[in-house]
């Protein structure tokens, strides 16, 4: 495994996120996301998990990033809609808070012995494998994921549908 | 060392040709159209850019169009978000260059100990790198759409997006009874499962599959009947009315990049690929010497009679300018050659190859006949555009999502009952 | 080799920590930005990137352990984020049509 790919891609990952929550433009905020999203992309690489890897591209870059940026369009947005109020105490607040949610993650995380990936087996992360654990162990939680995603469709088509009251 | 140089120029060569490839394939298509438009439509097409008076048919046309469109001024109107506006076209075209690197171009064949897979990258889950590729080439259009601060690119830009998630699921829904059959996501295999035999290929296996890849790839290149997003009748020109010059030839050539690799991957999953009709790589490649000799006879003959017609047809004063020596340009050199070629073969008589040459041989002619395969059908992209009108914005949805996608997930059941009965 | 090269690389060595420490932090700044942004559309692209996070955790400790049933949980969190977005997003096209606005301090009041 590489070093310097992974500091590139967590370099890239952690910049574009940072840039995305500063931005008050939407559609700037998505493009900094979809870079991200493919950043994290290359990490699953790294890891090997290549299929992963192209569904994180084909599911949030291709899909679900496109819906965002369609909403934003469909909205057509002016400059004064994008004017939101600000709280600076807030935003501190917050800052404190995270800081101190990251260095807690930090040092539970450290308190694991520091050993690096093992050899990987033969065929790991390959579509073979990820099926054929999909269709036996998890088929329940499968079939619950399908169902989720009809009562999503159905919301999603009730919720944009528009009212007609008289 | 002198592997590992080997190693490096292979590895360069996989990525620069696929691109080169792409870049020779937009000008021959940009004229393909063009005379193809004017074939359908019963007149004579380009005709009249030239050098030094050779006119080729129209083929000067694309250089001329090129040399126009790069010394154009390059404006950028006032209004626009300059960042995202000239970022669009770059992603664009890009996009639309990466996704032919894995596309397999031939058989891989044994080369020095190892195998050479004529493919840039032999990734695992191929077909769905394709798919998310593809599914990448609509922010360029909606990033234009958005950032060219116009009413008619925001509504291209929307109906862009619109209309490539809709016809992303049944394309992707199509590919899988494609996977079903073949057991395998990668598209190498996907080819080398088909056979050569015609009659195993995937579009008289799997008909209802084909059909629907097809439309959907014509909806997800923007071509005629669904090229919603820049219908000029409505929509000035869609998402790249406010480009010019050089970024507007960045879309154009985007879009016939797009539609070069619609149909590599259309070749590659339904039609067989790089297989040769009725010829198998391992028949070709022990029986290699017959082949290249039968095959170079015939290409004599042919060059000879084509050559021959062509001289015959020179008459002065036919145009009454340097029109008139055309035929006579190709024409001649191609007698010469056919007879050149014919005496060798009669001087040679038949040799033996080595196997490494047999190889190659056959790699080269399965590159061509699957580049073949590929202008084919980049030729049925054009004839379509030029006979079918395009369609209203409702009947776009309608013909998606309560045609195709239940046509999609049907044809997958019958796949799938088709299975259990083989 | 040369040997000093060696010994770089075992300084300059991923280990499991580098990708948590990376998700920790994903996590950190996805929960920041939902907090300080007003804007309802970057935050649900903040939420988005707190999914991302666990999903990279989820796949770092995969190959980790070298089992598959990481990944798995990954795509399920796609199908959800999926879900999530399409929900999400239907409710900010119908509250702007209600409200006119983006910023979620406008939707403080149950009325429409």
């Amino acid at each position: 495994m590489n070093p310097y790919f992974f500091y590139a891609f967590a370099t890239i990952t952690v910049l574009m996120v940072v840039l995305m929550i500063l931005q008050k433009n939407p559609i700037t905020g998505a493009m900094c996301l979809i870079v991200s999203f493919f950043s994290l992309a290359g990490l699953y690489v790294l890891l090997e998990a290549h299929f992963i890897a192209v569904l994180q591209i084909l599911v949030y870059a291709g899909a679900i990033m496109v819906l965002f940026i369609f909403v934003i369009m469909f909205l057509n947005l002016k400059k004064e809609d994008l004017k939101t109020g600000r709280r600076p105490f807030y935003q501190f607040a917050a800052l404190i808070a995270s800081g101190a949610l990251v260095t807690f993650l930090v040092v539970q995380y450290t308190k694991i012995p520091p050993v690096s990936f093992p050899e990987s087996v033969a065929g790991f992360g390959t579509v073979e494998a990820i099926g054929s654990l999909m269709f036996s162990k998890y088929v329940i939680a499968f079939e619950v994921i399908g169902l989720l995603l009809l009562v999503g469709i159905i919301g999603a088509v009730l919720l944009g549908k528009k009212e007609n009251h008289d | 060392m002198d592997t590992q140089l080997l190693h490096f120029i292979i590895v360069t060569l996989k990525l620069v040709i696929p691109f080169a490839i792409i870049l020779t394939f937009i000008p021959l298509l940009v004229w393909l159209e063009r005379k193809g438009s004017a074939f359908i439509q019963d007149r004579p097409g380009p005709n009249r850019a030239a050098i030094m008076g050779i006119r080729l048919c129209g083929l000067i046309h694309p250089f001329a169009d090129a040399m126009k469109l790069m010394f154009k001024e390059d404006i950028i109107p006032s209004q626009v978000h300059k960042f995202f506006y000239v970022l669009a076209p770059f992603i664009a075209l890009s996009v639309a260059s990466v996704t032919f690197l894995v596309i397999p171009f031939a058989a891989p064949m044994p080369f020095g100990g190892g195998v050479l897979s004529f493919q840039a990258a032999n990734i695992n889950a191929g077909v769905l790198y394709i798919l998310a590729m593809t599914s990448m080439g609509v922010f360029g259009i909606m990033l234009a759409g958005w950032a060219s601060n116009n009413k008619f690119a925001r509504l291209g830009g929307l109906r862009s997006s619109a209309q490539m998630i809709s016809y992303e699921l049944s394309m992707g829904l199509a590919v899988i009874s494609v996977i079903m059959w073949a057991g395998s996501l990668a598209l190498n295999d996907i080819v080398s499962l088909q056979g050569a035999n015609i009659l195993r290929w995937n579009f008289i296996y799997d008909p209802l599959a084909c059909l629907i890849f097809i439309t959907a790839a014509f909806a997800e290149t923007n071509r005629t009947p669904f090229d919603l997003p820049e219908g000029e009748s409505e929509l000035v020109a869609g998402y790249h009315t406010e480009y010019s010059s050089m970024k507007f030839s960045m879309f154009f050539m985007a879009e016939y990049a797009n539609m070069v690799i619609a149909s590599a991957l259309i070749v590659t999953l339904f039609f067989g690929g790089w297989q040769i009709p009725f010829l198998d790589t391992n028949t070709f490649r022990t029986n290699a010497d017959y082949y290249l000799y039968y095959f170079l006879v015939a290409a004599a003959v042919c060059c000879v009679i084509l050559g021959t017609f062509l001289s015959i047809k020179f008459k002065k004063g036919r145009f009454g300018d340097k029109r008139d020596y055309e035929p006579l340009v190709f024409g001649v050199p191609a007698v010469v050659a056919g007879l050149a070629i014919f005496c060798l073969l009669v001087v040679l008589g038949r040799f033996p190859l080595p196997l490494e040459a047999a190889n190659w041989i056959v790699a080269v002619c399965q590159i061509f006949t699957f580049l073949f395969k590929v202008l084919l059908m980049c030729w049925v992209f054009i004839w379509v555009r030029w006979t079918v009108p395009r369609i209203r914005y409702d009947q776009l949805m309608d013909l998606g999502w309560k045609f195709m996608l239940p046509l999609a997930m049907l044809n997958i059941v019958i796949t799938a009952v088709r299975m259990l009965w083989q | 080799m040369h040997p000093r090269s060696v010994d770089f690389e075992i300084h300059m060595h991923v280990s499991i920590h580098h990708y948590l420490v990376l998700a920790a932090v994903l996590f950190c700044l996805g929960l920041l930005g939902v907090i300080i942004q007003r804007n309802i559309l970057i935050m649900l692209m903040c939420i988005e990137v707190l999914m991302n996070s666990i999903n990279l955790t989820f796949i770092a400790l995969a190959r980790y352990y070298n089992q598959v049933d990481g990944h798995l949980v990954a795509i399920f969190v796609m199908a959800i984020a999926a879900v999530e977005a399409a929900i999400g997003l239907g409710i900010v096209i119908s509250l702007f049509r209600n409200r006119q606005s983006i910023d979620i301090n406008d939707f403080n009041s149950m009325r429409g």
